[in-house]
């Protein structure tokens, strides 16, 4: 900011506009270091499988052939599991501390959600194995195996670990996120809006389904989307429970793995530059799918803001 | 709409209110279930020599991770260091300086990208560009994998807190003739610095429980970390080492390092809230 015949200023001002610009600068520098290392890395593996990476099985580091087939179908399972449990429950939840509950039940109810998203991901990974993979094989799936033993999916011996720990382990961890995000966004309906509802008779459930909703739909998208790329990436508490194995397999009781489990149990052991190479592939396409979801995500929240932002 | 009778309409409304509170219990229910198997588990492990000894070997029942706990206290303490500044000073050039400036918006997506990628993507990054050329893991590594994380979120909390700075306080100190680099630093920042410190410590809240950028960058020792050059203790690296172990010993100490990290973010995220009320006052 120069101001004319403030000399004596605009030296020191200039100075700290530049520093702070530098820094601003870094998360440019991050961002654009993260995508070309990913890309330097992966080279050798893209030239070696091409397109064949994507669709391939195999997970073979003594005759070097990989695919990322098993890794990219377990985090697409987990996730959907982890989605259809969390994205409703969510919704009630927001609802309860949005509209229904009392003030001091709403802030304690939204207390606790908070810390839920407070605690690690390497908590919910101990608790996941020591204490919650031992009650769904005791209770859980032996229950569904003799209930939903005409779905393949309930088929196999209830071993605790798993795809279904996992993704039910995932829903609880990003269930939190998504409940905030949808507080914010139905509390940011216009009162004028859901008090014209309620004003010809509706009731609560009717003002959320018929007024609240469509006009948060961008938001409630935009806050199932936030979690969904937490879902994706969550890495500790599915490594603790998924079983790492590279197999495809119909059954959600059996032992799985995603990208971000294979990453954390098989990188610092990797050597062979191919086998490195693979990993990081893997890990660029969940670096891909994760920076175009939350952009998704950042679209949908700021044109609901917008909406708001710029009244009725 | 669909016409229904009085009576339906009320029981569809109660049926809403049973589930969300249901929802809501459901969550709470975790929650204490979560707290309290560590709680117990790992208050078993607890003893004076977990806190003053070296992890043992399998099968002797003793040790503890006395390192670990330097080296996690440590390892955050640097990627503090590192990140609080650089971010304070990104938040004051997207709200203060270049608010409009091209730099401004794509610092702005970047910052926003950055928070929502997998923290084990940072993990690779940092294990290319530090680990790989020089040629091993460290606790340094580790540091700067943390900061990455950090930085994004001290950046975007300390712009947005910096927004909510009245323009009054700044005009009637440029009127006075101050510089703006005085009226940032001296001004502004005292005027947001309840809500900044918020955004730092619930920044520290996340990564003291960081593992997966942990595993490829600062790895895990079982020695004392003398040094940040090599691979360094940490907690959480730990945690999961031991839990992955057959030894029961070993499973029951990542049990008592779990009750600590747990303590330690909740008690930072409770501290974050307790500041940002009181600064409401």
């Amino acid at each position: 900011m120069k101001q004319a015949g403030n000399t004596r200023h605009s030296k020191g001002d200039f100075l700290f506009k530049l520093i702070a610009a530098a820094c601003t600068a870094i998360l440019l520098l991050v961002m654009a270091g993260i995508m070309f290392q990913l890309v330097r890395y992966s080279t050798l593996s893209l030239q070696q499988f091409g397109f064949g990476f994507l669709t391939s099985e195999a997970w073979n580091p003594v005759t070097g052939d990989y695919g990322a087939a098993s890794s990219i179908l377990g985090t697409l399972v987990s996730t959907a599991i982890a989605m259809l449990l969390a994205v409703p429950t969510s919704f009630f939840i927001a609802l309860l501390l949005a509209e229904l509950a009392p003030p001091a039940v709403s802030k304690v109810t939204g207390y606790a959600i908070e810390l839920l998203a407070a605690i690690p991901s390497i908590i919910y990974g101990m608790w996941g194995l020591f204490v919650f993979a031992p009650f769904m094989a005791d209770r859980v799936q032996p229950f569904l195996g003799k209930h939903l033993s005409f779905l393949p999916l309930f088929h196999g011996p209830p071993m605790g670990i798993g795809m279904l720990t996992a993704g039910i382990i995932l829903a609880l961890m990003i269930l939190p996120f998504i409940s905030a995000v949808m507080r914010d966004v139905f509390t940011m309906v216009p009162a004028v809006v859901k008090e014209a509802g309620y004003g010809v008779g509706g009731s609560t459930w009717e003002v959320t389904r018929y007024v609240t909703m469509p006009y948060g739909f961008a938001g409630i998208l935009g806050a199932s989307f936030l979690g969904l790329g937490r879902a994706l990436g969550e890495t500790m508490a599915v490594t603790f429970v998924i079983g790492n194995k590279h197999a495809i397999s119909v059954s959600l009781f059996a032992a799985g793995n995603t990208i971000a489990s294979t990453l954390a149990n098989e990188f610092a052991e990797a050597s062979e530059p191919l086998y490195v190479s693979s990993l990081v592939e893997l890990g660029l396409i969940l670096f891909a799918i994760t920076l175009i979801i939350q952009i998704i995500s950042h679209f949908w929240l700021s044109k609901i803001r917008d909406a708001v932002g710029a009244g009725l | 709409m669909i016409h229904r009778s009085s009576k339906q309409r009320n029981f569809l409304n109660l049926v809403t209110q049973v589930v969300a509170a249901f929802g809501a219990l459901l969550g709470i229910f975790f929650l204490g279930w979560i707290v309290f198997e560590v709680l117990k588990r790992g208050g078993a492990a607890l003893s004076w020599s977990f806190f003053t000894q070296l992890p043992p070997p399998p099968g002797v029942e003793s040790g503890g991770v006395a390192n670990a706990i330097v080296g996690t206290l440590g390892i955050t303490g640097l990627a503090t260091v590192m990140s609080v500044p650089l971010g304070i000073l990104a938040g004051t050039y997207l709200s203060e300086l270049g608010r409009e400036t091209a730099l401004a918006t794509c610092a702005r997506f970047a910052a926003n990208s950055l928070v929502g990628i997998p923290s084990i993507i940072v993990g690779l990054f940092v294990y290319a560009s530090l680990v790989a050329p020089m040629g091993g893991f460290s606790g340094y590594a580790g540091a700067v994998s943390l900061a990455i994380i950090m930085l994004p979120v001290v950046a975007t909390t300390a712009e947005s807190m910096l927004n909510l700075v009245p323009n009054e306080l700044r005009e009637s100190a440029i009127a006075l003739g101050a510089p703006r680099w005085k009226v940032t630093l001296q001004i502004v920042f005292r005027a947001a610095k309840a809500g900044i410190l918020t955004g730092i410590i619930l920044s520290v809240a996340r990564v003291s429980g960081e593992t997966a950028p942990l595993l490829f960058t600062a790895l895990n020792s079982p020695y004392w970390p003398n040094t940040f050059t090599m691979p360094t203790a940490n907690l959480t690296v730990t945690i999961f080492n031991f839990a992955m172990s057959p030894y029961e010993h070993w499973q029951q100490i990542a049990w008592g390092a779990s009750l600590l990290i747990m303590a330690a973010v909740l008690a930072l995220t409770v501290t974050a809230r307790v500041v940002f009320r009181e600064s409401r006052r």
